[in-house]
C-alpha cells in the first residue's frame, strides 16, 4: 500500500521507541502515509494499523484527533491559515477574506479543480511572523500580505500545471 | 489501614483505595457516570466531585486516593454546587427525549438529573446532534444521547480484549464509534448496553418493546455453557422480553456473553412446540396430553419386554438436574440401562475408569490467578466467553498461556507457545509434552503409559511447553469441547491428567453445557459394566428411544448415524420445547417447557448447584419436563414418582442441596495409553459455532445474523484439489454427503476441513471429528 | 523576526549558523556536560545547583525545576525517561521554536545533564506539529551530537549513556499538557491523564518520567557552567535567570527577547519598538492566551517576573506577551480566544467539552449583535463551573480569559449587548 521508501521512513521512526512500543510510531506513520497518498483513507488507516499491530479504531482515533491529518480527501495544496489571536491582530481576517476570494472557496472547502483546500488553523507557534499559513503542513509562509498571497497561489498553480 | 471521614462518618479503609471505594464500603452514594468498578478509572465525567478539606478545588471521588485523616464532604453546599454544575453541562447537549428513550426508568442521567438538574435550562444555543452508528444486529444507538463516559470503549480494551469502540475527533466534535463502518462483533458485545449509563446504547431486539417498569423480574441461570451465568429474566404478559446479568462475582461477575443475553428470543419462537403431536402413517397430528401420554406409555409397555435394554434414553445436557434425574430413573425403572446425556462425545473408552463428574477442578474465580495455563482442544472464545475473559485477566497479570488445538483462533491475548495441529496430532503432541516433562523432571511416567509413549520424540514446542509447566505456582491444564469431542478423548484425557499430575497442575474440564456436571450427578450417564453409552445406543440401535431436549440431527456427534438408529426404532418419543428441524425421527412429540418456564437446577463446571424458578408460565400446552416424566413414570406403574414439587425431586437426589463429597473428579482409576494412531487423509473439525450450541440459541434469530463462516479448509487442502477459496465442494463422510462453500482458512491446521456441527445445512453429515473427503463439483 | 539574545539561551543566536555544533562548541558548548561527567559532579550536586539557580519551569506553570528533578525516584530499577516539551501551541508563544532553530545544542546538552542527574538513559523531545522546519533542524542537531559522541553510549568516554529522539506532533494544542504529551508519544490521542499519579512515578510507558520545557532545559548548561548563583543573580530572588519573552501583536518589532527577570515591562515594550503606528497601548496578555488580560495601565507598572505579574492578577505563563492597541475590540478578541479553547478541548471531561462550546457560542452571539442582558452573568458562571473541575488545566485556561475580559472590559461587552455593535 505504501512505497518501500515510505516504509523505510516508518521503520526509522519505529526504531526510536522501545521495541515493544511500535504504537508510538503511529503519528509518524500516519504523517508519512499522508505525505505519500495525500489523505488518510480508511484503507490506509487499516494498513497502518496492521503495520503497527494496533486496532484500526485506535489509529482512527489518532488520525481524527490531530488537526494536521486529513481523513477526507483534500486538494493538492492544503493551505492552513492561522487566525488565532496574534495573527488576528496582525490582519489574518483580511488575509482570510482575500484567500477565500482568490480561491473561490470557504474554510474547509476544496476548489473545484481539486488544486487547493483552505483550512482555518490554530496557533502555529510563530506569532512574531503573523499573519501566516502552512502549505501541506510542512511549509510555512509568513508575514502574509495580499501580494504575498498572490505570489504564493500563482506559484503553486504554476507548480501544479 | 487509613482513617478517614466521609460526611462525618469515620471509616477505616485500606491505603491505595479511592474516596469512591471508601464511600462504597459504607454505603455512601456518590453520583457518577464514568466510574465502574470493573473498569479502569477515567475520571472524565466529573459527576463525582466532592469537597475535600484543605483541597483547593473539588476532587473526583473516583480517582482521588484516600490519605490518612482525609475529611470528605459529599453533600456539602460546595460539593453539591460542583455536582450541579457538571449535571448542567451534561444536559445542555442531551436530548430531552426521555419519554421515547429505552433507557427511561433505568437511566442514571435521568435519575440524577431529578436530584441535580436545574429547573430551567440556561443553555439556549443549538444542541449537538450526532449521527447514528450501525453496530450490528444486537446494539442500537442514539449517539446524540452519549455523555462520553467511555465505559464502552474501556470495556472493549479491558474486558472484551478487543478495542472495537473508540472516541474519535476531539472536544465537542468527538464521537463514540467503531472504526468507520465496522460493527461490534465481540462475543461479549451486549455488555456495553448495560454499561452505558444513558440511552445511547440499547438492546436492538428489546428496543421499543416494553418500558422497564412494566417488566417483572425473576432470577435464573443460563442454560447454555457450563459456566452457569446468573440471569435476571424480565417478563411482560407472560413473555420473556429481556435477559440481563445478575451479578455474581464468583461466576459471571457482572457480565453476560451475547449468547446468554440474546438467546431468549428463541423462547418466543414460532417454532415452539405447544401441543403434543403424534405421527400416524407419516402425518403429524396435534392431540391432547391424555392421548399423547397414553400412546407413549402404551408404546413403552409394548417394547419393554423385548430383549436387553430395549429402550434407549438420549438426553441433552442442557436439561435441568431434576429432569435428567427423573429421565434416568424412568429408564432404569423400566429395566433399561441405556441412558446418556453426552451426545457430542464419541470416545467412551474411559467411562469405566472415570471417578466422578468431570469438572473445572477449581473454583471459577481461581482462573484469574493462574500463572501457567495449557489449554487443549478449545475454541475458547465461542465455547466459554467469560472463561476466556478470566484467562485474559490472568495473562495480563503475567500468566503464560499455551494452546494445543486444531484451530489457531485469535484469543485476544498473547499465547506463549502453541501447537496448531490436526486432531490426531494433538494426541501425539500431548504425548510429547509428557515425555519432555518426564525427561526434564526426572520423574517416571505412570506404568500404563510407558509402552504407548515409547518412540515419542517431543518437538521444540512440546519441550518449551514442558519447560513452562515446570515453573510457576498456580497451574492448570484445561480441556475444552474439541478435546471432549475428540475421537480419542480417552487418550487426551489420560495424557492431560498425567501431564497435570507430573507438573503439579490442576486438570480442569470446561464443561460444555449448562448441566454437563449435573447429568453425571443425576445418573443420566452409564454407571457401570453393561450400561450403554450414547455411542453404544447408536451403534446398536434400540427398539425404542426416549429423547429429552435433544435435537439428534444437530446435537449428536454423528448425526447421520444417530438418525439412522432412530429411524430404525419402532418408537421414538421426543420431549421437546421446539419442533425439531427434521421431525421425521420421532413418533410422538411431547411439548416441554424451556428453562424459563420451569423450576430446576443446573450444576456448573465448578460443581455449584444453582436452582431457579420459572420466570413465566409454560407456553400454551407445554409442561415442565419433570412433570411429564412424573406422569409417565406413574402411568407405567413405577414407584418413586410421586413428587409434590420440583424441590422434592432435587432433595431425592441431593439431600443436602449440594453435591455429595467425591461427586466431582477428573481422575481416572487406571491410566492407559496405547500409542497414537495416525490416519491418512483429511480430518473434519466439526466445532459447534457459538449460536448453534443448543435448541434454544439456534432459534434466536438475531444471534444467527452475527454468525460467521461455517465451512473452511487449510489452504493446502484447497490447492490439493485445485479449487479457490469460496468454491462449492462436496464433502463426504461415509455415505453422508453435503455440498458446502469452502473458504481458505490459514488458522486451521493442515489436513483439516472445518465443517461446523449444529448447523442445519450440514445436519446430514457424519462424525464431528472424523475422516472426511472433499470433491470438486462441476 | 527579531531575536535579542541574553546571556543564557540566545547568547550565540546572532552568530552565522548558530545552530551548528561547531559554532556551539566554539562558544563554550558542551563544556558543562564535560564538567559534569569528568569532574565528575554528583547527581545531588547538580540538582542542588539547579535549585540554587531558582530556575522555574518555562513551560507556563513556573514550577521550580530543581525540586521537580528531586522527585525522580533515585533507586528505581528499570527504565526512566526524560521528556522535553517543545510543543508550544499556546497562542502568543514562539520561543521554543527559535531555540530549536538557533541553539538546539543547548537543549541537547541541557537534557544530557538532566538525564545524568536523574539516572535516565532515554529521552524524547516532543515538537509542535506546525513547525516542521524546526523538527528537521533538530533531527540534524541530534545527528551531529550523536556523531560527536555527546549522545549515545559511553558519552565522552565515560559509562554514561543517553539517547535522545524527536517526536513530531501533528496539530493538537492539548499535547502541550505534559500527560497528554506522554499519551501522544505512546501513540494515542493526546488526552491528559488524571493526576496523581504524577509523571515522576507513572510517566511515559508507565515509567518514572521528568518533563520540562525546552527553555528550561536550554538554561541548564549555563547554570552548570557558570553556577546557580550567577544564574539567580541575572534575575531576582525566586525568579532566577534570564527569560525569553515572545512579543507579538501590535508592536513595531515583534520577536523573542531574552532579558533579565524583573526587567520593567516598559523597557521590554520599548525594545520591541513600542506600539505600532504610534497608537495607544490598550491591553496586554502577558503570558500566553491562557493568562488573564491586563489593561495597559496596570501592565505598565509591572516588572517581567513571576511575582510581579501574579500580583497584578495575571501570570507570567510562558512569557508570551500579546500587545493590543486601541483598535482592538475585546469582544472580538475574546470570541477568538474562546473559539480556540472550544476547538482544542480534548473532549474527555464534561465541563471542558460542553462548557467551552457554551462559552464560545455566547461570546459569538454577543459579538454578532445577538447578546442578551443575562449573558454576562451566565458567562461568568459557566466559566466558574469549568475552572478547577477538569482533569487538566485547559479548563482553567478556557475560563481565565473570559473572567478577565469581563473584569476589565465589561463595559465593552455591555455596549455590544445593548447596541448590537462595537464601541471601538
Ligand atoms: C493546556 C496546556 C498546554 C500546555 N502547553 C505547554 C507547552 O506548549 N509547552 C510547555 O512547555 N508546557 C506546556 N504546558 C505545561 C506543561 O504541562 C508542563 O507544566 C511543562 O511542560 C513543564 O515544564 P516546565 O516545568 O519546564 O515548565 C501546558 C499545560 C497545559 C495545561
Ligand atoms: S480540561 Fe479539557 S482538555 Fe483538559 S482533559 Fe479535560 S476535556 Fe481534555
Ligand atoms: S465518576 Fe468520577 S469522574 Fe466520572
Amino acid at each position: 500500500m505504501l512505497t518501500p521508501a515510505s516504509l523505510v521512513q516508518i521503520d526509522r521512526e519505529i526504531a526510536k521507541y522501545p521495541h515493544d512500543q511500535r504504537q508510538s510510531a503511529v503519528m509518524s506513520a500516519l504523517r508519512v502515509a499522508q505525505v505519500e497518498k495525500g489523505w488518510l483513507s480508511p484503507e490506509l488507516i487499516e494498513f497502518v494499523a496492521q503495520y503497527l499491530g494496533m486496532p484500526a479504531i485506535a489509529v482512527y482515533e489518532v488520525a481524527t484527533f490531530y488537526n494536521m491529518y486529513d481523513t477526507q480527501p483534500v486538494g493538492k495544496y492544503k493551505i492552513t491559515l492561522c487566525t488565532n489571536i496574534s495573527c488576528m491582530l496582525m490582519g489574518a481576517p483580511e488575509i482570510a477574506t482575500y484567500l477565500k476570494q482568490r480561491l473561490e472557496c470557504e474554510f474547509g472547502e476544496t476548489t473545484g479543480d481539486g488544486a487547493f483546500t483552505l483550512k482555518e488553523g490554530e496557533c502555529m507557534g510563530a506569532c512574531c511572523d503573523a499573519p501566516l499559513c502552512t502549505v501541506n503542513n510542512h511549509r510555512m509562509e509568513t508575514g502574509l500580505t495580499r501580494e504575498k498571497v498572490d505570489q504564493l497561489i500563482d506559484a503553486l498553480k504554476l507548480e501544479k500545471n | 489501614m487509613l482513617e478517614i471521614e466521609i460526611d462525618g462518618k469515620k471509616i477505616n479503609t485500606p491505603a491505595g483505595g479511592t474516596i469512591m471505594d471508601a464511600a462504597n464500603q459504607v454505603g455512601i452514594y456518590i453520583p457518577h457516570f464514568c466510574y465502574h468498578k470493573k473498569l479502569s478509572i477515567a475520571a472524565n465525567c466529573r459527576m463525582c466531585l466532592v469537597q475535600v478539606e484543605k483541597a483547593a478545588k473539588p476532587l473526583p471521588a473516583c480517582a482521588t486516593p484516600v490519605t490518612d485523616g482525609m475529611k470528605v464532604m459529599t453533600r456539602s453546599e460546595y460539593a453539591i454546587k460542583a455536582q450541579k454544575g457538571v449535571m448542567e453541562f451534561l444536559l445542555i447537549n442531551h436530548p430531552l427525549d426521555c419519554p421515547i428513550c429505552d433507557q427511561g426508568g433505568e437511566c442514571s442521567l435521568q435519575d440524577l438529573a431529578v436530584g441535580y438538574g436545574g429547573s430551567q435550562a440556561r443553555y439556549q444555543e443549538v444542541k449537538r446532534v450526532v449521527t447514528e452508528k450501525d453496530l450490528g444486529p444486537l446494539v442500537a444507538t442514539d449517539m446524540t444521547r452519549c455523555i462520553y463516559c467511555t465505559r464502552c470503549v474501556r470495556f472493549g480494551q479491558e474486558i472484551a480484549g478487543i478495542m472495537e469502540m473508540g472516541q474519535i475527533g476531539r472536544g465537542e466534535h468527538s464521537e463514540i464509534m467503531p472504526f468507520i463502518s465496522r460493527t461490534i462483533d465481540s462475543e461479549l458485545s451486549g455488555n456495553i448496553i448495560d454499561l452505558c449509563p444513558v440511552g445511547a446504547l440499547t438492546s436492538k431486539p428489546f428496543r421499543y418493546t416494553a418500558r422497564s417498569w412494566e417488566l417483572s423480574r425473576r432470577r435464573s441461570v443460563s442454560p447454555h455453557d457450563g459456566l452457569g451465568s446468573n440471569l435476571v429474566v424480565q417478563v411482560k404478559n407472560g413473555r420473556v422480553m429481556r435477559v440481563l446479568p445478575l451479578e455474581n462475582e464468583a461466576i459471571n461477575e457482572c457480565w453476560l456473553p451475547d449468547r446468554d443475553r440474546f438467546s431468549y428470543e428463541g423462547l418466543n419462537s414460532p417454532e415452539r412446540l405447544t401441543r403434543p403431536m403424534i405421527k400416524q402413517e407419516g402425518v403429524w397430528r396435534e392431540v391432547d396430553w391424555q392421548v399423547a401420554l397414553e400412546a407413549a406409555a402404551n408404546g413403552i409397555r409394548d417394547i419393554r419386554q423385548h430383549g436387553e435394554n430395549p429402550l434407549g434414553g438420549l438426553a441433552s445436557p442442557h436439561q435441568t438436574l431434576e429432569e435428567l434425574y427423573l429421565f434416568q430413573k424412568l429408564l432404569r425403572g423400566l429395566g433399561s440401562r441405556a441412558v446418556d446425556a453426552r451426545p457430542r462425545q464419541t470416545d467412551f473408552s474411559r467411562d469405566g475408569a472415570q471417578c466422578g463428574a468431570l469438572w473445572l477442578g477449581m473454583p471459577i474465580a481461581d482462573l484469574n490467578h493462574l500463572d501457567r495455563v495449557l489449554l487443549i482442544g478449545s475454541r475458547l472464545r465461542q465455547e466459554q466467553p467469560l472463561i476466556a475473559h478470566r484467562l485474559r485477566v490472568a495473562v495480563r497479570h503475567g500468566a503464560r498461556f499455551m494452546l494445543i488445538n486444531p484451530i489457531d483462533d485469535e484469543l485476544l491475548m498473547p499465547v506463549t507457545h502453541k501447537a496448531i495441529v490436526p486432531p490426531q496430532a494433538m494426541v501425539q503432541h500431548l504425548a510429547g509434552v509428557l515425555v519432555a516433562l518426564a525427561a526434564k523432571s526426572g520423574k517416571a511416567v505412570p506404568e500404563g503409559l510407558v509402552a504407548g509413549l515409547s518412540g515419542i520424540e517431543p518437538d521444540s514446542v512440546a519441550q518449551a511447553m514442558a519447560e513452562e509447566l515446570m515453573s510457576g505456582e498456580r497451574k492448570a491444564v484445561l480441556l475444552g469441547n474439541l478435546a471432549l469431542h475428540h475421537s480419542a478423548w480417552g487418550d487426551v484425557h489420560t495424557l492431560a491428567l498425567a501431564i497435570a499430575q507430573m507438573s503439579g497442575a490442576t486438570l480442569g474440564i470446561l464443561s460444555e453445557a449448562a448441566n454437563s456436571v449435573g447429568a453425571w450427578v443425576a445418573g443420566a450417564v452409564p454407571s457401570g459394566q453393561g450400561d450403554m453409552s450414547f455411542a453404544d445406543m447408536v451403534d446398536s440401535p434400540r427398539k425404542a428411544y426416549l429423547v429429552l431436549g435433544l435435537e439428534p440431527e444437530l446435537d449428536s456427534h454423528d448425526p447421520a448415524k444417530t438418525l439412522a438408529a432412530l429411524k430404525k426404532a419402532g418408537l421414538v418419543i421426543g420431549l421437546a420445547a421446539w419442533k425439531p428441524a427434521q421431525a421425521d425421527w420421532a413418533d410422538i412429540l411431547l411439548p416441554i417447557a424451556p428453562f424459563s418456564e420451569t423450576a430446576g437446577a443446573f450444576v456448573n463446571m465448578e460443581g455449584r448447584v444453582q436452582s431457579f424458578h420459572g420466570a413465566a408460565m409454560p407456553l400454551q400446552e407445554a409442561r415442565p419436563a419433570w412433570k411429564v416424566l412424573r406422569v409417565l413414570g406413574t402411568m407405567l406403574g413405577l414407584s418413586g414418582f410421586d413428587y409434590d414439587d420440583v424441590d422434592s425431586v432435587r432433595r431425592a437426589l441431593l439431600p443436602t442441596g449440594d453435591l455429595p463429597d467425591g461427586a466431582l473428579s477428573n481422575g481416572l482409576s487406571s491410566l492407559r495409553f496405547d500409542g497414537v494412531v495416525m490416519t491418512e487423509g483429511l480430518t473434519r473439525v466439526g466445532d459447534v459455532p457459538p449460536y448453534r450450541t443448543d435448541a434454544l440459541v439456534r432459534r434466536a434469530e438475531v444471534l444467527q445474523r452475527t454468525d460467521g463462516v461455517f465451512a473452511s479448509a487449510h489452504p493446502d487442502v484447497l490447492a490439493g484439489i485445485g479449487i479457490v477459496s469460496g468454491a462449492h465442494v462436496r464433502v463426504r463422510q461415509n455415505d453422508a454427503v453435503c455440498d458446502v462453500v469452502l473458504t481458505a482458512d490459514t488458522q486451521l491446521a493442515p489436513h483439516c476441513v472445518r465443517v461446523a456441527a449444529g448447523v442445519a445445512e450440514y445436519a446430514g453429515l457424519g462424525a464431528m471429528m472424523g475422516a472426511i473427503s472433499v470433491e470438486r463439483v462441476s | 523576526m527579531v531575536i535579542v539574545g541574553g546571556e543564557v539561551v540566545f547568547n550565540t543566536a546572532h552568530l552565522p549558523e548558530s545552530w551548528k555544533l561547531d559554532t556551539y562548541v566554539m562558544h563554550g558548548g558542551y563544556t558543562a556536560l564535560r564538567k559534569v561527567l569528568t569532574e565528575p559532579m554528583s547527581a545531588e550536586a547538580i540538582i542542588a545547583e539547579v535549585k540554587k539557580s531558582a530556575l522555574r519551569g518555562r513551560g507556563g506553570a513556573g514550577f521550580p525545576t530543581g525540586l521537580k528533578w528531586s522527585f525522580m525516584p533515585r533507586h528505581y530499577q528499570g527504565e526512566k525517561y526524560l521528556v522535553c516539551n517543545s510543543d508550544e501551541g499556546e497562542p502568543g508563544t514562539f520561543k521554543d521554536r527559535d531555540i530549536l532553530m538557533l541553539n538546539p545544542h543547548a537543549l541537547i546538552e541541557g537534557m544530557a545533564i538532566a538525564a545524568y542527574a536523574m539516572g535516565v538513559k532515554r529521552g524524547y523531545n516532543y515538537i509542535h506539529g506546525e513547525i516542521w522546519h524546526a523538527y528537521e533542524r533538530m533531527e540534524a542537531a541530534l545527528e551531529e551530537a550523536r556523531a560527536a559522541g555527546f549522545l549515545g553510549s559511553n558519552i565522552l568516554g565515560t559509562d554514561f549513556c543517553f539517547d535522545l529522539f524527536n517526536h513530531h506532533g501533528y496539530g493538537a494544542y492539548i499535547c502541550g499538557e505534559e500527560t497528554a504529551l506522554l499519551e501522544s508519544i505512546e501513540g494515542k490521542k493526546g488526552q491528559p491523564r488524571f493526576k496523581p499519579p504524577f509523571p515522576a512515578s507513572f510517566g511515559l510507558y508507565g515509567k518514572p518520567t521528568t518533563i520540562n520545557n525546552t527553555e528550561t532545559f536550554a538554561s541548564i548548561p549555563y547554570i552548570i557552567r557558570e553556577g546557580g548563583q550567577k544564574f539567580l543573580e541575572l534575575g531576582k530572588p525566586n525568579n532566577g535567570g534570564t527569560k525569553i519573552f515572545s512579543v507579538s501583536g501590535h508592536v513595531n518589532k515583534p520577536g523573542n527577547y531574552e532579558i533579565h527577570m524583573g526587567t520593567p515591562f516598559a523597557e521590554l515594550l520599548e525594545m520591541a519598538g513600542g506600539i505600532r503606528g504610534g497608537r495607544t497601548f490598550k491591553a496586554c496578555i502577558p503570558g500566553g492566551s491562557s493568562t488573564p488580560v491586563l489593561p495597559a495601565d496596570i501592565m505598565m507598572q509591572c516588572t517581567m517576573d513571576y511575582d510581579s505579574i501574579a500580583k497584578a492578577g495575571s501570570a507570567l505563563g510562558a512569557g508570551s506577551v500579546i500587545i493590543m492597541d486601541d483598535t482592538v475590540c475585546m469582544v472580538k478578541a475574546l470570541e477568538r480566544l474562546s473559539y480556540f479553547y472550544f476547538e482544542e478541548s480534548c473532549g474527555q471531561c464534561t465541563p471542558c467539552r460542553e462548557g467551552t462550546g457554551w462559552l464560545y457560542r455566547v461570546v459569538h452571539r454577543i459579538e454578532h449583535g445577538q447578546g442578551r442582558e443575562e449573558d454576562l452573568a451566565l458567562l461568568d458562571d459557566v466559566a466558574h463551573n469549568i475552572g478547577g473541575r477538569t482533569i487538566c488545566a485547559l479548563g482553567d485556561a478556557a475560563a481565565a480569559p473570559v473572567q478577565a475580559m469581563l473584569k476589565h472590559y465589561r463595559h465593552e461587552f455591555e455596549y455590544h449587548i445593548e447596541h448590537g455593535n462595537c464601541m471601538v
